[in-house]
């Protein structure tokens, strides 16, 4: 299962409205990986986030442009559920099984508020090998 | 976006220069030179591509302040016969289902109240959940949600939060007909735990404003404005539960378009003619979110009104008017002469019926309806009247705030949070937010110029302005 090795990388791209994240790594889980990394850090500093909950997603997709959307809503949507922020992910595929899970902690009054990241988009959604790995993207929502 | 690209029909609507062989796009963008100018070209890459949907009458609109969203543009309004086949579109209602503004007029002034405003910007602090992580105290069980899926902010004013005179001036009269709960997720009824009565977070704010000047002293006597008076716009919209079901239904729709042999210039313009089982599926969904929405913010005028009670005993807060901007409705529009029902997208665009329209409120009617175009935390916001012409050329829809003039990322580049704030302050302008990094974002200059996006509404004859409010407190989420 891919977690967050050294090899993974986070950046942004530009959008009007709200904000283009991308995640680079080795494999194209790890990718994924980046590209939580990079949502959830528009919400908190992620260094400042305690592993201290955990939540586990499964989902199957075939093409890993719609696999990024769901790992990314699926990971949103059980944080808001459950009132938590995360900060540490791990992926796994299995033909077109994915299974991941995340580790976080409950918002508390000292955690520095970013911004709210509603929900990732079909909008400028891009997975594709690169040179030395794979690159995923797409728009967020907040 | 280059101007050589856009023919002129007059100096504030204009339609894109066709291709040579390729047959005209029933395209029209409302806007001035400077504004069309500064747009990105994705907005008119956008648009075009709304035209070509099954079942479009007329043209695909864009408002003055458009900017580039998912699909259909931010600003963006097209109009769909079922009869014809037409559609409906995730994307055309955007991710926050039937996000608005509520707008509360008071009986206080600035003069009176100035000496007060430290205080009532700690009070509403406190007692408005705002921002990423924050709760309501609201807790729903499964029917009770349903309920409010179904009833709105009838609701809400049933159970406590508001007066009953609230909902004669909230849009389908406080609750949105045809709402089917059954269409929702559990995954959206799971995420809206804890989300009643919340702001939320990006753009969503609530301000204290104050009447700066008048523009239209016969409408702003009917919607009850004065200069000098404190006035509340309350800007949020269905929060986690309409933001599931936009995800929810855009994979659905997707699937749906491509069993129909629809072709997608887009994947975010998924849809499904509004007579099929998933555009019926999804019609019933966005309706509830809108309720929830109604709702949310129906419970957020009761929370302001006990923060100002806190402070101003004296406070009387009445709802003028909230109007949502990420809707489709089914609307009787006249087209060449006839009445037709239609649906009507309008993706961060308000509805703007003009004077004598039976949906507007009655002490409203003979001015048109009120439309509130929200600014930036640092300049101010507009309230305007629909036109009778915004209905032949527009749908009766018009602008519904600044719209960005730069991305996030870049305004985190340019303005510290904290500096920003202290800024503002000096300006008289008191700023609460649990987020540095979004006040940054939010910054006034990443906005368009709002006095320009009202004058060209306007000129384009979309709404006409009523007055201008000036912010003097900023709850941003």
């Amino acid at each position: 299962m891919s977690g967050n090795p050294r090899s993974l990388q986070t950046d942004y791209f530009e959008h009007d409205a709200d904000v283009g994240v991308i995640g680079r790594g080795a494999s194209l889980e790890e990718a994924l990986v980046a590209a939580a990394q990079a949502t959830f850090a528009i919400m908190a500093d992620l260094e400042a986030v305690r592993p201290l909950e955990r939540v586990y997603v499964m989902f199957d997709e075939n093409d890993p442009e719609f696999a990024l959307v769901r790992w990314l809503n699926e990971l949103l949507a059980e944080a808001r559920a459950q009132g938590i922020v995360l900060s540490r992910f791990r992926l796994s595929r299995r033909d077109g099984r994915w299974r991941g899970e995340a580790e976080g902690e409950p918002w508390r009054s000292d955690l520095a508020r970013g911004t709210e990241v509603k929900g990732a988009t079909l909008t400028m959604l891009s997975v594709k090998a690169i040179p030395g790995g794979w690159e995923a993207r797409c728009v967020v929502d907040v | 976006m280059k101007l050589d690209v856009l023919e002129a029909l007059s100096p504030y609507c204009w339609s894109p220069v066709p291709t040579p062989g390729e047959p005209a796009p029933a395209v029209r963008l409302f806007g001035d030179e400077s504004l069309l100018a500064a747009m990105d070209d994705k907005v008119l890459e956008q648009i075009t591509n709304v035209s070509r949907l099954p079942g479009l009458v007329g043209c695909a609109l864009t408002m003055p302040d458009a900017h580039w969203g998912y699909g259909f543009p931010i600003g963006g309004v097209a109009a769909f016969d079922p009869e014809a086949g037409g559609i409906i579109s995730a994307g055309g209602v955007g991710f926050d289902i039937s996000c608005g503004i509520r707008c509360l007029r008071t009986n206080l002034t600035l003069e009176g109240t100035a000496p007060h405003l430290e205080a009532l910007a700690n009070q509403l602090f406190r007692d408005v959940p705002a921002g990423v992580g924050e709760e309501g105290e609201i807790r729903l069980s499964p029917s009770q949600l349903d309920e409010v899926m179904l009833e709105g902010a009838r609701w809400a004013v049933a159970h406590g939060y508001g007066q009953k005179g609230d909902l004669e001036f909230v849009e389908e009269r406080g609750t949105m007909a045809g709402a089917r709960p059954r269409n929702v997720s559990d995954r959206a009824k799971k995420r809206q735990r804890g989300e009643m009565g919340t702001l939320g977070s990006g753009n969503h704010y609530l301000e204290v404003q104050v009447v700066d000047r008048i523009l239209d002293p016969a409408a702003a006597g009917a919607f009850g404005l004065h200069e000098g008076q404190i006035i509340v716009s309350i800007h949020c919209g269905s929060r986690g539960l309409g933001h599931q079901i936009g995800t929810d239904y855009l994979i659905t729709l997707a699937k749906a378009a491509a069993k129909l042999g629809l072709r997608l210039p887009d994947r975010e313009l998924a849809c499904a003619p509004i007579e099929s089982p998933e555009g019926e599926q999804y019609l019933g969904a966005m309706n509830a979110a809108i309720n929830i929405a109604l709702a949310n913010r129906q419970i957020l005028t009761q929370l302001t009104r006990e923060a100002f009670a806190r402070v101003l005993s004296e406070a009387r807060l009445e709802t003028l008017f909230d109007v949502s901007h990420n809707t489709c409705k089914r609307e009787q529009h006249e087209v060449d002469g006839q009445a037709r029902l239609l649906y009507v997208h309008r993706k961060g665009a308000t509805r703007a019926f003009g004077p004598g329209h039976p949906e507007i409120p009655e002490p409203y009617r003979v001015v048109g309806q009120p439309v509130i175009i929200g600014g930036s935390m640092g300049t101010g916001s507009y309230v305007l009247a629909g036109t009778a012409a915004s209905e032949r050329i527009a749908f009766s829809s018009a602008s519904h705030g600044a719209g960005r003039a730069m991305s996030r990322n870049a305004a985190l580049k340019h303005w510290n949070g904290r500096e920003l704030i202290d800024s503002l302050r000096a300006r008289g302008i008191l700023i609460r937010t649990r987020s540095m990094r979004g006040a940054a974002e939010e910054a006034p200059g990443a906005y368009k110029d709002v006095d320009l996006v009202a004058e060209v509404t306007e000129k384009a004859g979309l709404a006409r302005r009523v007055a201008f409010l000036r912010p003097k407190v900023c709850v941003k989420g």
